[in-house]
């Protein structure tokens, strides 16, 4: 894999082109059609997840959320390249690598419909809560590396961003002590070009984000980020590099935010038209499709039944989610702490 | 045994970490340095470079990867070397450590602690001696603990790196070396949560951290005028609210000591808390003795600043004399 010191831009890694062609057969990771198969199914899932929801958010169902359309093999192309006993740390636009890597998808409505009930992560998911405020779970993914590092355990740690996140001094404070600490973890920065409206060029005056991994210490890669077999090829090769012993490595997922930052927002004030078409011109999902009817393993029917089936998962999720008992007032003082303080107890009992 | 304040730390450190091998302790010099106050001093040399460890210099990672060491099955005690370099943690702090178990229902749980060394009294440059508690013990999900003397220290020390959530452990410097005692060798803890009271029926005094110090030289100056009654508060968060009511109760009379600013410190919660649960008893108003809304000052005009033995005095005089 072409890879630099200090990656610019002409050094994007691909594999499939817009057309949904293979550059080079040698590049092309190891994946059964099933696998492929499999993560289609989920980019489609994810795509639905948002359009599904942005509904429900229009009829009051939902509280603000962040779609993800356009990012979709950013995501999906990374989480599939993890292994069990990784683990994940996303941010608030991280739907489609947390339902693949099996947070439930009634969860992630319950969630974002103002229930804090929806992230209590079920057990056996190895995931950490979202974080909000941009940026500062890159920390926090960091020290958990490092903690598998001292405790000698395989566990490689992927933990997702994005290009407004490398602004904050979280994201190298976080880089920096994964660096120096050489913590197994894949830090991966889902570049969508904007952060609400602001350009990813005011974000950084550095060529590509890729490029800052090198002041750390460590690999920067930037990647098509459209791009599924790129992004799974890339993050799976920084996974085993992490599990190894040898550090994290910094991906740049060069991507798109197709739609609106979130259901609060109209990114046609801030950003051309044509510039989306363009973009559209390259749907991760389109080129991926177009690779597999190539290839004589996708025909129309199985993407009619894809469809179908997307719809009532996400449907049945939101059935789920909307059927559970609204959250007892108690429940805000029974998480604070281990045991609720007396002061707690005290105004836990005005409630009544 | 007798101990200073840093002593006492230390032992309370080492005897932790000879036992549970998943604490881990990291922030500037701690190392072969063994720290600016000398607090993690031999512990390096004892157990290693991936037990005590020396970070970059960055508060907000220090605290940011301390969560996610506590999430990934460690027990981080993390050092911020002054008080006055605690704000970058701050949106750490306030962001995540006090929300994590709140934030995933219990499925994740913070087992940390942050300790520095706090306030004023040291001679030192600015931001070296600043009070952080009332920006703390505003915070939801962590406990906000503050020794006075070495016995308390080790004890409370203990039972905040057990605690099963985040504990901040500020560390009154200007104590640090100034009181020796008689500390047990053997491990203990103080629960958190729990005031030490020394009895008196006149007029209570209420006080954490250095204070301590001062109210109780204001108390040996009062000698037999008036019979004191002090209250060490020891943990602000949770606050032990029956000490402080019983006492009032007991005496009428109130003055609380506080090293920080005087707009809604800790002095002002306080306050509110006898209002509510023990107004008719009062026999005076309740005073407070303070430092001003002023940015902490330089060496030269601290002592102006920071509420003095004669000051408590004269507040006791002042309620005793309504």
């Amino acid at each position: 894999m072409p890879r630099t010191k200090v990656p610019a831009k002409s050094d994007m890694f691909q594999i499939l082109d817009p057309e949904g062609n293979v550059l080079d057969k040698k590049l092309m990771p190891k994946l059964t059609d099933d696998d492929i198969r499999k993560m289609y199914g989920y980019m489609v899932l994810a795509r639905k997840w948002d359009e599904i929801a942005w509904n429900l958010q229009r009829e009051g169902r939902l509280l603000t959320f962040a779609p993800l359309t356009g990012q979709e093999a950013s995501q999906v192309g990374s989480a599939y390249a993890m292994e069990k006993d990784d683990w994940l740390f996303p941010m608030y636009r991280s739907n489609a690598a947390m339902i693949l890597r099996g947070m439930p998808m009634d969860l992630l409505f319950q969630y974002w419909s103002g229930d804090e009930r929806g992230l209590k992560i079920p057990d056996d998911v190895n995931m950490f809560t979202i974080a909000i405020p941009v940026g500062t779970q890159i920390p926090h993914a960091a020290g958990f590396a490092w903690g598998m590092k001292i405790q000698k355990k395989k566990v490689g740690v992927v933990v997702y961003f994005g290009d407004a996140a490398t602004s904050k001094g979280d994201f190298h404070e976080g880089l920096n002590f994964a660096g120096v600490f050489k913590a197994p973890l894949v830090a991966i920065c889902e570049n969508n070009q904007y952060a609400i409206s602001v350009p990813r060029s005011r974000q950084t005056a550095s060529e590509t984000i890729a490029q800052k991994a090198a002041a750390y210490g460590f690999e920067g890669v930037q990647v098509d980020g459209n791009d599924v077999f790129a992004v799974y090829k890339v993050t799976k090769d920084a996974l085993d590099k992490a599990r190894n012993g040898n550090g994290p490595t910094l991906i740049e997922c060069f991507t798109y935010r197709l739609g609106a930052h979130t259901t609060s927002d109209d990114p046609t004030k801030y950003r051309p038209v044509e510039e989306v078409e363009y973009w559209k011109k390259r749907d991760p999902i389109d080129r991926l499709r177009k690779f597999m009817v190539k290839k004589g393993i996708w025909s129309d029917s199985d993407e009619q039944k894809l469809l179908a089936n997307v719809e009532v998962r996400v449907n049945d999720a939101v059935k789920k989610a909307e059927a559970v008992e609204a959250p007892k007032p108690e429940d805000m003082f029974n998480y604070v702490y281990e045991k609720a303080t007396e002061q707690l107890r005290q105004q836990m009992s005005e409630l009544k | 045994m007798k101990l200073n304040m840093v002593q006492a730390i230390n032992l309370a450190l080492k005897q932790e970490m000879e036992k549970d091998s998943s604490i881990i302790l990291l922030g500037e010099d701690i190392g072969k340095n063994g720290g600016v106050f000398r607090v993690t001093e031999g512990l390096w040399q004892q157990f290693g470079d991936e037990r005590v460890i020396d970070t970059p210099l960055a508060e907000l990672g220090i605290v940011g990867t301390s969560i996610g060491l506590a999430i990934s099955g460690m027990k981080p005690v993390a050092e911020i070397q002054f008080d006055g370099f605690t704000p970058p943690a701050l949106d750490q702090i306030i962001s995540h450590v006090g929300r994590i178990r709140n934030r995933s229902r219990g499925r994740f749980h913070l087992q940390m602690v942050i300790r520095f060394p706090s306030g004023g009294g040291i001679r030192a440059l600015e931001h070296h001696s600043e009070i952080m508690d009332t920006y703390l013990c505003h915070i939801a999900g962590i406990k906000v603990v503050v020794p006075a003397t070495p016995n308390d220290a080790k004890g409370l020390l203990i039972s905040a790196i057990r605690d099963k959530d985040p504990v901040i452990f500020m560390e009154p410097k200007k104590v640090y070396r100034a009181i020796k005692e008689e500390v047990p060798e053997e491990e203990y803890t103080i629960p958190i949560g729990e005031a030490k009271v020394r009895e008196g029926d006149d007029v209570t005094v209420i006080a954490w951290g250095a204070m301590v110090k001062t109210v109780n030289e204001a108390r040996e100056k009062i000698g037999d005028k008036y019979s004191v009654e002090t209250i060490n508060l020891r943990s602000l968060k949770p606050l032990d609210t029956n000490a402080v009511v019983k006492s009032v109760k007991k005496t009428g009379r109130a003055v609380i000591v506080q090293e920080g600013p005087r707009t809604l410190g800790f002095a002002a919660e306080l306050i509110a808390l006898i209002n509510e649960k023990a107004f008719l008893s009062l026999e005076a108003p309740i005073k407070r003795v303070t430092g001003f809304d002023v940015p902490t000052p330089l060496p030269k005009l601290e002592n102006y600043y920071l509420p003095s033995v004669d000051k408590v005095v004269n507040a006791i005089e002042d309620v005793m004399r309504f």
